[in-house]
């Protein structure tokens, strides 16, 4: 089996368990879920990183180190920003500890 | 190539991405699936220092510092208000990031690897288009400019000959991968991004956001192609198709099609809302006055929206509720599932107040009880209960699922001014003789029916 196929049947597989994953989800939580999935695309930083990183001409790492900082802003602050959400959301029994301390 | 346990690596990362979204989806593991996802991106970031081992080491990890300072300081800073805004932002910077890496990657694209070249176009276009179109979205949450749609005639031409333009670039990067013919296609999918989101009304520009998530997903899964990287091809694959899914749960919600929401405007017909505050006479109240008819009340639905939100007024809110439980008087949230600015948005911000969220109850939970209401109070809120989403066809809200406040008993409304909603709408239930106004901002009202409610 040749690398593309592989990562094209990689690619069909992952769509289907992105779907299913969420296919139940409450609106309640819909904007720290839209957030999450934000912070997760984040991750393109890897590619930022690889590409800077094999770079060999000025302009290219300048560019390259722009889309590290991007890429670092969307993941880091994606993933702060829905914990911040999240953190709000204590279910009942939680709350009730917090009473008692 | 890349080693084995680099691999490895990147499959625990991908999974932890899955177990994240899957956790997201209930409210009891959602924080804990945040902080899963969370590890699976420092574990691929680690790993990819440690595989690849990158040149110009310190300028990368400079500029890591400044990225993670940057978001720290963003996400910590931001009110819960402004939720949305910031999430268009975050997008838009990875749909950035996701182009340059791809117009970097041009020189290096094998003249015989077609698929990976088709790859680099689509992800320098939509990455530009996502960039673009998040930063318009941005400007609109924010009131930077009209949060109105803005076509002009030549618009639907404009666009759909810029969207050929895009193509055909993208046919030529894909037959001669030169970087210059890959920045004019970055060009030119700033400017589709530009345009696709001009049109989009206030009310419609969170799905916009949703939307355009789903894109840079699919962007970052295409970029994960073409350097032959698993776990953003999974991670840009899990957001893409989960994005899409949610973009249409949330244009399910009101009862529009995604179509009809980015182009509803450009087709032209009366979506323009008249804008401007009316002067057909109105019923206003004091604060007594509506005291007395909550007080008495045996069963009341508040109606919270945007407006309740910007007046920082939900902890008023909470007590006034609090003081009408105490009273014997029966009282539910009602929330629609656009309120606020985003889908889900006003759970955030009433949870914020740490309103208990079993209080909340969701549209097709409550909608039957409202016939049996005596008073609903309306805090903020506008186009949720617009009955012109019932009977005008002509309203752009027309078909919205709406919360059925007007067959309550009465009806009253806490409103700054007769300024039309979000949607820029009239609403008719304003002026319907059952229905009380009480002017002013919505903490300094809450806070003097509060008061009057204890004297009455």
């Amino acid at each position: 089996m040749s690398e593309s196929i592989a990562l094209l049947t990689i690619f069909v597989l992952a769509a289907f368990v992105g779907v299913e994953v969420i296919s139940k989800v409450s609106s309640t939580l819909h904007t720290p879920l839209m957030s999450g999935a934000n912070a997760i695309h984040g991750v393109i930083l890897v590619g930022a990183i690889i590409v800077t990183g094999a770079a060999e001409s000025t302009i290219v790492v300048i560019v390259g180190l722009l889309a590290v900082v991007l890429a670092t802003v969307n993941m880091v602050g994606g993933f702060v920003v829905t914990d911040r959400m999240l953190e709000m959301f204590k279910g009942p029994a939680a709350r009730k500890k917090e009473l008692h301390k | 190539m890349i080693p084995t346990w680099a691999q490895i690596g990147y499959l625990v990362s991908a999974v932890c991405f899955i177990v994240a979204l899957k956790a997201l989806s209930s409210p009891r593991s959602a924080r804990t699936g945040n902080l899963i996802g969370a590890a699976g991106a420092v574990l691929a970031v680690i790993i990819t220092f440690a595989a690849y081992k990158p040149d110009h080491l310190v300028p990368i990890l400079i500029a890591l510092a400044i990225g993670t300072v940057g978001g720290v300081i963003g996400s910590r800073r931001v009110q819960m208000t402004q939720m949305p805004q910031l999430v268009a932002l975050f997008n838009g910077v990875g749909g950035g990031a996701a182009a340059l890496v791809a117009l970097l990657e041009l020189g290096d694209v094998p003249s015989d690897a077609t698929v990976a070249a088709i790859a680099t176009a689509f992800t320098i276009l939509v990455g530009a288009i996502s960039f673009s179109g998040s930063v318009v979205t941005f400007a609109k949450l924010q009131e930077l400019m009209t949060t109105r749609p803005v076509t002009f005639p030549g618009l639907p031409v404009l666009f759909v000959a810029s969207l050929l333009g895009g193509i055909a670039l993208a046919v030529w990067l894909v037959s001669d991968p030169r970087v210059w013919v890959g920045v004019l296609l970055c060009l030119i999918g700033l400017a589709i991004g530009v345009m696709l989101v001009l049109p989009v009304g206030g009310a419609d520009v969170p799905i916009v956001i949703s939307l355009l998530n789903a894109f840079t997903g699919l962007t970052v899964a295409a970029g994960g192609y073409v350097l032959g990287n698993t776990v953003l091809l999974v991670a840009g694959t899990l957001v893409g198709a989960a994005g899409t899914l949610l973009t249409k749960l949330m244009a399910d919600a009101m009862g529009r099609s995604v179509f009809n929401i980015l182009f509803g405007a450009v087709r032209g017909g009366s979506t323009l809302g008249a804008g401007t505050a009316s002067d057909r006479p109105v019923i206003s109240g004091g604060p007594e006055d509506v005291a007395i008819l909550l007080g008495y009340a045996n069963k009341v639905i508040i109606v919270p929206g945007y407006g309740l939100a910007v007046a920082q007024a939900q902890h008023t809110l909470r007590d006034l509720v609090e003081e009408l439980q105490s009273r014997g008087v029966k009282v539910d949230y009602a929330i629609h599932p656009v309120a606020g600015r985003m889908p889900g948005h006003m759970n955030v911000l009433l949870a914020e107040a740490q309103v208990p969220y079993e209080q909340l109850r969701e549209m097709d939970d409550i909608n039957g009880d409202f016939k049996t209401t005596d008073v609903v109070l309306v805090v903020g809120a506008n186009d949720v209960v617009n009955p012109a989403a019932r009977n005008t066809p002509s309203a752009p809200i027309y078909g919205m699922p709406i919360l059925n406040a007007d067959e309550a008993q009465r009806v009253i409304f806490l409103k700054r001014s007769m300024r039309p909603g979000f949607a820029g709408i009239e609403n008719e239930l304003l002026y319907d003789p059952r229905t009380t106004l009480l002017f002013g901002d919505a903490r300094d009202s809450l806070t003097k029916l509060l008061a009057a409610l204890k004297t009455v």
